[in-house]
């Protein structure tokens, strides 16, 4: 059986992290690079990015943030059971080099990516620096996993609960300005990304992002994934994920992302009311 | 096997009868334009008899000479005229390998029917309405069998990358003559762009599924959700004990205008806008979990047949207003004239002659579409006339959805990552007639090579491919 989910954990009520098998796929895929999944038959294709990749056991993981009908679907799949499609590894891989000190900001699903990219990063002789952050202390994910491979892990917390009260790009700021910082790579919410790019922009810190348009496809085919970069507009899909997030037009991500909204409320209602337990 | 009745046709009726081709029913105009069945409903028995009956069984078969695959025409019609449908069907199948789908998307006029002996008088007869009669009938009826004896195993193994027409018929004749074969396709769902892009109201999935099945009976592999260049390389194949790469992924690379605006929500890729509709099936949603924005005012821009296609699906999907805008005149419209003249019946707005300038937004959704007229002028290379802005003329259509449909291209990925692989200017990949690139043991055919084409051009590339393949492998055999 191919796709079979191995192992599952429940992160958080709406972060579920899976292994599932993908021997191919993992012999080939690289840091950066993401799958399109389908839950099941009736399913939409979705972008998630490979949040592990062992070539040896040949399985690739997952961390999927439960927002609409296709994550609700996946977090309901166990151990033993099947993802019907994953196909790729799509896209192009992040660069991984010898920069000097990375900093790497995450939030929510943002973390998968981060890990494979940061653990790369430390083997190719970086000194890395991770930022990450939620609401509150008991909202915060992958703080011990990116610790794996971190020099450090710095936190920031909206109500002050665990480490800096306030928001991640503060952290980001302050870590730039007494350390300095070669390369930041920022994932996240679209949000986030744009206010880590703008934080790090005086500075002069080059700084990757990797961008979560819509997608259909991800082989480069329909153009749902258009992106603007310096102008110019770019396929999300094959020419990034990652791009340089001081060119990149912000607000027109953000709007695109916002296509579905009426249609995906209708749904997850469709959803919730078929799965619901008929009494 | 089945008993059909045969009525002899006088030839005082026969006569009669050639005057005019038998019509196909249809669906009603406005019923249809709510609903995603079919359009045309096929031949009866009775109609094809009486359809075939009409065929001069020409010696010199000009008909012929018009399909690019030269399906035996007028031997075909001959076993209809007889009621041997089942033969007709072999018949068929000895030239083109889908002739349920090719009798209904072949541009006939243009191939096959426009050379028709009989059509320089009066109306050509209905070869393609002939071709989809007999390949449904054998797919209902079953084929009586005798086909499938499994041919003796060469022990070489072919990977075919795509699974659109030029794919699965490379598949399809290898597999007929004991090559193991393997098709690599980058989507969930196998028929290129019979399952992404021409809707369900043209050619029904379940056909291209038929077809796919049975394929797949003669011993062909999918892998699906596989694509080339990402998850192996051409390289690869042949390093994974291949001993051959066929190379079929299409064209399908769609390109936009660069004009402003062109990135407001609501302005689609007609691939986009259609594979949203047919491949992820968004006209059942939410049934089905993909979205597709309803336009109400819904503007097309292009005039082929993918436009045709995505202007119709914008209807279907209850836009109440769907204009075409293309920026030459109905002569140049390089559309089918069936799909044209179904597109006119079904209410489409034609704004000829008039070509996009800016896609206007408000709040980041498309709210209008301006256009320039347009005039044309003295002939371009191509002999159409070069179409040129009338000065001044910009006007706004208001508009929430918009569909660049203004042509494809080729996608970049397998190019990439084939070093040896040589393309052309325009970025496809360069083949001779029987499929060979420039690199040893990897063959490619279909829009890949020649560009966005045709259903049976794709078909024909493939069948060549096959016999280029199969030397190619023998040859490997002598040494
Ligand atoms: C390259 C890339 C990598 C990603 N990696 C991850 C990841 O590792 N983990 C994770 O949880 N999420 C990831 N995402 C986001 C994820 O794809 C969306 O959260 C998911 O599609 C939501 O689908 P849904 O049906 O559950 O929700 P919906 O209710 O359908 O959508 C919620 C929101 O998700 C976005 N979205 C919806 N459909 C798509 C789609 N087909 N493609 C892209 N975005 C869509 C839209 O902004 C939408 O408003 C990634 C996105 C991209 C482009
Ligand atoms: C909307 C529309 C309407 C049309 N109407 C007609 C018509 O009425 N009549 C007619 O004759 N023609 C029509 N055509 C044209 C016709 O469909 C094409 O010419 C034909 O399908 C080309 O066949 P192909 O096998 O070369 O490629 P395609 O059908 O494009 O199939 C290519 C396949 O390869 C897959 N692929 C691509 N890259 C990779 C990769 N790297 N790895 C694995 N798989 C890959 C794709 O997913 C796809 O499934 C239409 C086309 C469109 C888009
Ligand atoms: S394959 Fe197409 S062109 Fe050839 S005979 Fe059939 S309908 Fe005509
Ligand atoms: S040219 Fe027309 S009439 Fe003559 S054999 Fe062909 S189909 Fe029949
Ligand atoms: S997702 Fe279709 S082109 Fe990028």
């Amino acid at each position: 059986m191919a796709n079979k989910i191995l192992e599952k954990r429940i992160l958080r009520s709406d972060l579920f992290y899976f292994v599932a098998e993908a021997s191919e796929l993992a012999k080939k895929a690289e840091a950066g690079q993401f799958v399109i999944v389908r839950a099941d038959e009736n399913g939409e294709r979705i972008p998630l990015s490979l949040a592990n990749i062992d070539p040896d056991r040949g399985t690739i993981s997952l961390l999927v943030q439960t927002i609409g009908v296709t994550s609700t679907k996946l977090s309901t799949l166990n151990v033993g059971d099947e993802i019907k499609d994953i196909a790729g590894p799509m896209g192009h891989k992040t660069p991984i080099e010898k920069y000097g000190r990375v900093i790497l900001v995450g939030g929510g699903f943002g973390a998968a990516p981060l890990y494979p990219i940061g653990r790369a990063m430390k083997e190719a002789g970086n000194a890395v620096v991770s930022i990450t952050g939620a609401r509150s202390e008991n909202l915060l994910v992958y703080e011990k996993e990116l610790g794996e491979f971190s020099d450090k892990v710095l936190i920031s917390t909206d109500d002050g609960s665990k480490g800096h009260k306030g928001l991640v790009t503060e952290v980001l700021k302050q870590e730039i300005e007494e350390n300095g910082a070669d390369l930041v790579i920022a994932i996240g919410p679209a949000i986030m990304m744009k206010f880590a790019s703008l934080t790090t922009k005086p500075y002069g810190v080059k700084t990757l992002v990797s961008l979560n348009p819509i997608m259909v496809d991800g082989t480069g085919m329909c153009g749902a994934c258009r992106v603007s970069v310096g102008g110019k507009t770019m396929f999300g899909c094959t020419d990034g994920p990652d791009f340089d997030g001081h060119l990149v037009d912000w607000d027109l991500l953000m709007s695109r992302q916002r296509t579905y909204l009426a249609e995906e409320k209708k749904a997850m209602e469709a959803y919730t009311r078929g799965s619901a337990p008929s009494s | 096997m089945v008993e059909t009745k045969i009525r002899e046709y006088t030839k005082e009726e026969i006569k009669e009868i050639r005057k005019t081709r038998t019509p196909i029913p249809e669906q009603d105009a406005v019923a249809r334009g709510k609903n995603f069945e079919e359009v045309a409903l096929g031949y009866t028995e009775e109609q094809a008899l009486r359809e075939a009956n009409r065929c001069m069984a020409c010696k010199k078969r000009d008909c012929v000479a018009g399909c690019p695959v030269e399906v035996p025409i007028p031997e075909f019609i001959q076993l209809v005229k007889v009621g041997d449908f089942i033969g007709a069907a072999k018949k068929i199948k000895e030239k083109n390998s889908l002739p349920a789908i090719c009798g209904r998307v072949c541009p006939q006029e243009n191939q096959c029917e426009s050379l028709c002996t009989l059509g320089k008088k009066m109306e050509p007869v209905a070869i393609g309405r002939l071709e989809r009669f007999i390949a449904d009938y054998e797919r209902m009826h079953g084929s009586g069998g005798g086909e499938n004896e499994k041919p003796k195993p060469t022990g070489f193994k072919v990977a075919v990358v795509g699974s659109g027409p030029a794919g699965l018929t490379v598949a399809s004749d290898l597999a007929k003559l004991g090559h193991e074969v393997t098709i690599f396709e980058a989507l969930h769902k196998a028929g290129g762009v019979l399952v992404y892009g021409i809707p369900e109201f043209r050619l029904p999935k379940a056909i291209v599924q038929s077809e796919v099945d049975g394929i797949e009976s003669l011993g062909v592999k999918f892998d699906l959700d596989s694509v080339v260049g990402k998850l192996y390389t051409v390289d690869e194949l042949l390093e994974r004990g291949f001993d051959a790469v066929f190379i079929g992924s299409g064209a399908g690379l769609p390109m936009f205008m660069n004009i402003p605006g062109e990135n407001l929500n609501g302005v689609y890729s007609a691939n986009e806008f259609l594979t949203r509709t047919n491949l992820m099936k968004a006209y059942l949603f939410p049934e089905y979990d993909t979205p597709i924005k309803k336009g109400k005012h819904v503007a097309v821009v292009g005039g082929g047949n993918v436009a045709m296609d995505a202007a119709r699906t914008a209807l279907r999907l209850g836009a109440e207003k769907v204009y075409l805008v293309y920026r030459r005149s109905m002569e140049e419209l390089p559309a089918r004239k069936e799909e044209v003249h179904h597109a006119i019946e079904e209410g489409i707005d034609f704004k000829l002659l008039n070509n996009p300038v800016e896609i206007i937004g408000e709040d980041g959704w498309v709210k209008g579409i301006k256009c320039v007229q347009m005039e044309l002028g003295e002939p371009d290379e191509s002999g159409r006339r070069r179409p040129a802005a009338v000065e001044g003329s910009e006007f706004v259509i208001d508009v929430d959805t918009v569909v660049m449909s203004i042509g494809t291209g080729s996608n970049p990925i397998i190019p990439n990552s084939t070093p040896g692989l040589d393309l052309n200017k325009k970025g496809y990949i360069a083949a001779d007639g029987g499929g060979a690139t420039s690199k040893p043991g990897v063959f490619a055919g279909g829009d890949i090579v020649t560009g966005a084409a045709t259903v049976i051009l794709a078909a024909g590339a493939g069948r060549k491919a096959a016999n280029s393949i199969h030397e190619y492998l023998m040859s490997k055999v002598k040494n």
